[in-house]
C-alpha cells in the first residue's frame, strides 16, 4: 500500500505542503483546497492530517455509487465522473482527511502522489510502502468491495 | 435472464406512441411543467405549472391532488379510465445532500376507499422524473394491451410501448427489463422502474414497486407505495412498467439557489447520523425493525388481530433476529445521500414456497409494519416466515400492511367459527399457520380460490359479506375489522392512546400512521393530557408530516435520528433543530422565504384540499372518521381479562365506578360507553382546532384564511355546511 507517512515532530509549520498540494490539483495557492492539512497543536507544534488510504477504507464502504475505490497500489481514489456529490464520505472519514471546499462540488483527498513530500524542507512527509493488513485492514477485501 | 432471452422479449415490443420534448435544466427545484399521458387515446402532452400552483400546492402530494381533482368527476370510480395514477416529487426532492430527499408521492382514487389515497415512496423514479424534466406525471386512460411507458431524460423522448411478453411480478420483470434498457453494468444505476405484480390484477390491495439499482448486490431493489390499491389501478390501466432514464446526476442537478447551504445542511446531518445512530435507533443496522421490541415492551405491538399489545414469543421477531438476515455495513439508502441507510435487505434468501420455490433472492426489509402485520398480528413468530411472506407480497405487488391486517381479521373469524375450512376452500387460517397464509397469498396472485375471491377485497367488504352470507354477528365484525374509510389499519395498538385513535381515524386517507404517531407523547409521557392538548397535537403533527410529502422528503431523518441534545430542547417531540434544517433547506433550494408557521400553512392548504376532495367523492364527513371499537377499547372478555388490572383501575379512576361485583359484560359495556364518548369529544376538539365544523367540514372562513377559498372548493363545502 502506497501511503503518505507523516512525522509531526519534524513539522515546522511552513505550509509548503499545502501550497504544493493545492497548486498541483487546483492550480492555485489556497490551503483550504489542500488535501493535506497542517493543524496547529497548542504548545506542541503541528499535526499533519492526511488519508491513511487502504488501511481505513470507511469512505469506500459508505459510497453508494462506488465512486471511491482502492487502486492496486492501495490508494483510495475518487472517480469524479461517478461521484454524485453527497459528501457522505466526508462525514464517514474518521480523521477529516476526506476534504470539502465550499466552492467545489466534489470532495477531494490525498492520493499519495508525493508532490508535498518532495517539497517538504524537513522531511516531515514521505511516501512509503506499507502492508495494509499490518495496519488492521484486509486490503484484498476492500479492493473487492471497490 | 440472459441477454438473448431479454432481446427476444424486446422483439415483441411495438411502439404505440412517441413524443419528443425539449430538455432544460431544473430551476430552483422545479421544472414548471408536468407530463400528461392518456393510455387510451395515446396522447402525450406537457402542461405548464404556474406560480399560483406552486404557491398553493407546493409539489408532491399537493400537485398530485390538484391534477387528480381536475381529471376526475364526483362520479368517477377507481376503475374508470379518467382515474389517474399521479406521481410527483416536490422541490426538495432530488438533491443528493440532505438525507431522505428522494421520495416520490403517488396518488389515485383508491379501490379500497373510493377517495384519494397518497403514498410516499423511495426509489429513484421520482427524482429521475424530475431531473428528466417534469414536476409530475399523470397517467390517465387504459391501454388495450400491457404497455411500458419509457421516459428518456437523456434524449428528451417519451414512448408508449406495447409489451406483451414480460412477466408481471416485479422481481422477474426487473430482471427482464434491465438488460433491454441498460446494456452495460455502469448504466443500470441510471434507470428506475415502477412496476406492480399479479396481485394487482386480482386484488384491491395492489401496491407499486419503485426501483433503485443496488450496485453492490447488482440487482434492482424496490420500495413500495403500499397503501390503498395503487397497484390495482396501475394494472387496471394495463401498465406493466414505467421506466425512466437519467444519467447526468450531480449534486447540482436540482439547481438550488444556494448549493453551498444545501451541502452544509446535508453534511451536518451525515455527521449527526454517523455519530448518533448506533446509540439511537440503529436504522443503519436494522432499519425500522428496531421498533418491534420497543412496541412489545410498551404493550403496543399488535398481536392476534390487535387483541393484545405484547406476546411472550415476540423476541423471535425482534430486530436482533432480523439482523442475522440483513447484510451489514452496506450503504442501504433508497436515494443518494441518505446516510440513514435504513432499507436493509436479506441476501441470498432461498424461497421455500410458491412459484419461485428454490430461487435465491434479495428481499427488501422486512420493515416494522410488515413484521408486525404478517408476524405478530397474525400469530406468526418466526423471522424466516415473515421474510418469505414479505418477498411474495412485494413481487406480487401486494401491500404488506393491508395483507397483514386482512390475514389477522380472517384468522380471528376462523378461530371464532365465522369461517371454517369449507368456507375458506381448505385453508386452515388458525393463528400462526404460515403455510395457509402463504397459500392464500399465492392465490391472490394466481386469481384463484379464497385468497382471490374473498381476502383480496379487503376487511370492509369481508365484514359485510360475512354478516350477509354467514349470518355472522355484524356488530362483532364491525368491532374487530380494523379498517377506517375502507383502508386497513397499520400496525400499532391505539387502545390506550386516545390521541392515537384520532391519529389513525381522523386522517384523510384512512388509518395510516404517517399523519400522526402520538402514542408515546400521549400514553407513555402523558404530555398531552387535555382534549385541547390532543387537538393541538392532532393539528400540528398531521400538518407537519404532510409537509414531507409536499417536498419529496422522507419522514425518518426527522425523528428516527435526533441531535444529541434534542431532549433538552423546549419541544423534543418536534425535533426543533431538524425543523430549522428543513426551513433552511427549502429556502436554499427554492429561494422562497419560509418560517415554521408558513410551513404548517403550506401543509394545511393541501390537507384541507384533500378533505374537501374526500367530500366531493362522497366521503369526508364526521361519520367517515369512525373507528372500529377494537382500536378504542377491549371488544372481548378475553381482551378484558388479559389486562384486568388496568381496566379495573380505569373503571375506578376514570369512570368513578367500583368494579367489585360487576360482571365482565357490565365492565366491558361501561368501558365502551366511556371510551366512545371520549373519542366523540376528541372529534369535537380536533375539528374545531382544524377550522372545521362539528361534522368535519372545513368552513369557508377557514379556507379564506388559508387562501384556499377556490370556487371549486367553496362549491363543495357549501353543499355540506348548515
Amino acid at each position: 500500500m502506497k501511503v503518505l507517512k507523516t512525522y509531526d515532530d519534524r513539522c515546522i509549520g511552513c505550509g509548503a505542503c499545502m501550497t504544493v498540494c493545492s497548486m498541483t490539483f487546483f492550480k492555485r495557492d489556497d490551503h483550504a483546497r489542500s488535501a493535506i492539512q497542517m493543524l496547529p497543536v497548542e504548545g506542541k507544534g503541528f499535526h499533519l492530517v492526511v488519508c491513511e488510504q487502504a488501511a481505513c477504507g470507511k469512505c469506500v464502504a459508505e459510497c453508494s455509487t462506488q465512486a471511491i475505490s482502492i487502486s492496486k497500489q492501495g490508494t483510495v481514489l475518487i472517480n469524479k465522473g461517478i461521484c454524485i456529490n453527497c459528501f457522505a464520505c466526508v462525514a464517514a472519514c474518521p480523521i477529516g482527511a476526506m476534504r470539502r471546499h465550499p466552492e467545489e462540488i466534489t470532495p477531494f483527498k490525498c492520493i499519495a502522489c508525493g508532490a508535498c513530500a518532495k517539497e517538504c524542507p524537513v522531511d516531515a512527509l514521505a511516501i512509503v510502502q506499507e502492508e495494509a493488513a499490518v495496519m488492521g485492514t484486509d486490503l484484498k477485501s476492500l479492493q473487492e468491495e471497490a | 435472464m440472459s441477454a438473448v432471452d431479454s432481446q427476444a422479449l424486446k422483439s415483441q415490443h411495438k411502439l404505440l406512441a412517441e413524443y419528443n420534448y425539449q430538455l432544460r435544466p431544473v430551476e430552483r427545484g422545479y421544472n414548471n411543467r408536468t407530463l400528461f399521458i392518456d393510455l387510451g387515446s395515446k396522447e402525450i402532452a406537457e402542461k405548464p405549472v404556474c406560480f399560483e400552483m406552486k404557491r398553493k400546492f407546493v409539489g408532491g402530494k399537493g400537485f398530485d391532488l390538484r391534477l387528480l381533482w381536475d381529471a376526475v368527476q364526483e362520479t368517477t370510480r377507481w376503475d374508470d379510465p379518467e382515474n389517474e395514477i399521479v406521481i410527483s416529487m416536490g422541490p426538495i426532492c432530488g438533491n443528493t445532500n440532505y438525507p431522505g430527499s428522494g421520495k416520490s408521492i403517488v396518488a389515485t382514487l383508491s379501490p379500497e376507499t373510493k377517495i384519494p389515497v397518497d403514498c410516499n415512496v423511495g426509489g429513484y423514479f421520482g427524482p429521475y422524473l424530475k431531473l428528466s424534466g417534469f414536476d409530475a406525471l399523470e397517467i390517465s386512460g387504459k391501454a388495450q394491451q400491457d404497455v411500458i411507458v419509457f421516459i428518456d431524460g437523456d434524449k428528451g423522448k417519451i414512448q408508449i410501448i406495447e409489451a406483451p411478453g414480460e412477466a408481471v411480478d416485479s422481481h422477474v420483470l426487473a430482471e427482464e427489463l434491465l438488460p433491454q434498457f441498460a446494456a452495460l453494468e455502469k448504466d443500470k444505476q441510471h434507470y428506475s422502474f415502477v412496476t406492480a405484480g399479479r396481485g394487482g390484477d386480482h386484488t384491491r390491495i395492489g401496491c407499486l414497486n419503485f426501483s433503485f439499482y443496488d450496485k453492490r448486490r447488482k440487482v434492482m431493489r424496490f420500495k413500495q407505495a403500499g397503501r390503498g390499491g395503487t397497484g390495482t389501478v396501475f394494472r387496471d390501466k394495463r401498465i406493466k412498467a414505467l421506466v425512466v432514464k437519467f444519467s447526468r446526476l450531480t449534486g447540482a442537478s436540482n439547481n438550488p439557489v444556494d448549493l453551498k447551504k444545501v451541502q452544509d445542511l446535508g453534511l451536518k446531518m451525515h455527521h449527526e447520523i454517523l455519530s448518533q445512530d448506533d446509540q439511537q435507533c440503529r436504522m443503519r443496522q436494522v432499519g425500522t425493525a428496531h421498533l418491534v421490541e420497543i412496541m412489545n415492551d410498551y404493550d403496543l405491538l399488535p398481536v392476534h388481530n390487535f387483541k393484545f399489545g405484547m406476546h411472550p414469543q415476540a423476541e423471535k421477531l425482534s430486530s436482533h433476529e432480523f439482523k442475522k438476515w440483513f447484510t451489514q455495513g452496506m450503504p442501504d439508502g433508497c436515494w443518494f445521500g441518505c446516510t440513514l441507510a435504513c432499507c436493509k435487505a436479506a441476501d441470498n434468501f432461498e424461497l421455500l414456497s410458491g412459484p419461485y420455490r428454490g430461487q435465491r433472492v434479495v428481499v427488501d426489509g422486512p420493515e416494522y409494519e410488515t413484521v408486525a402485520g404478517v408476524g405478530s398480528n397474525s400469530g406468526i413468530f418466526d423471522a424466516r416466515s415473515v421474510i418469505e411472506i414479505n418477498f411474495y407480497c412485494d413481487t406480487y405487488g401486494l401491500d404488506t400492511i393491508s395483507f397483514g391486517t386482512i390475514t389477522a381479521f380472517l384468522m380471528e373469524c376462523y378461530e371464532v367459527g365465522i369461517l371454517n375450512k369449507e368456507r375458506t376452500g381448505g385453508l386452515e387460517l388458525t393463528w400462526g399457520n404460515t403455510p395457509a397464509v402463504l397459500e392464500m397469498l399465492h392465490q391472490m396472485a394466481s386469481g384463484e380460490g379464497f385468497g382471490a375471491e374473498v381476502a383480496s377485497k379487503g376487511v370492509r367488504w369481508m365484514k359485510d359479506a360475512f354478516a350477509t352470507q354467514y349470518s355472522a354477528d355484524r356488530q362483532f365484525l364491525e368491532d374487530i375489522g380494523m379498517e377506517g374509510k375502507g383502508l386497513e389499519q397499520s400496525q400499532y395498538m391505539s387502545k390506550e392512546s386516545l390521541a392515537q385513535q384520532g391519529g389513525y381515524y381522523m386522517t384523510n386517507k384512512g388509518p395510516q400512521h404517517d399523519e400522526a404517531w402520538l402514542i408515546f407523547m400521549d400514553m407513555v409521557n402523558n404530555a398531552i393530557p387535555t382534549f385541547q392538548d390532543k387537538a393541538d397535537a392532532l393539528h400540528y403533527f398531521p400538518m407537519f408530516r404532510t409537509w414531507f410529502s409536499l417536498q419529496g422528503l422522507c419522514k425518518l431523518p426527522w425523528n428516527d435520528i435526533e441531535p444529541a441534545d434534542n431532549a433538552t430542547t423546549e419541544a423534543p417531540s418536534k425535533v426543533p433543530e431538524h425543523v430549522a434544517n428543513y426551513i433552511e433547506l427549502y429556502t436554499a433550494i427554492t429561494g422562497f422565504p419560509l418560517d415554521k408557521e408558513e410551513l404548517i400553512r403550506q401543509s394545511e392548504r393541501v390537507y384541507n384540499f384533500q378533505r374537501i376532495f374526500n367530500l366531493r367523492m362522497g366521503g369526508g364527513s364526521r361519520g367517515e372518521d369512525r373507528a372500529p371499537y377494537r382500536a378504542v377499547g377491549p371488544v372481548t372478555m378475553e381482551e378484558y381479562e388479559s389486562r384486568r388490572e388496568r381496566y379495573d383501575k380505569q373503571l375506578k379512576e376514570k369512570m368513578g365506578v367500583d368494579p367489585d361485583g360487576l360482571s365482565l359484560e357490565e365492565k366491558l359495556r361501561l368501558h365502551r360507553v366511556y371510551r366512545e364518548e371520549q373519542y366523540n369529544k376528541l372529534q369535537d376538539a380536533v375539528y374545531a382546532r382544524r377550522g372545521w365544523t362539528t361534522d368535519a367540514i372545513p368552513t369557508v372562513e377557514h379556507l379564506r384564511d388559508l387562501g384556499m377559498d377556490l370556487p371549486e372548493l367553496v362549491e363543495v363545502v357549501k353543499k355540506h355546511l348548515p
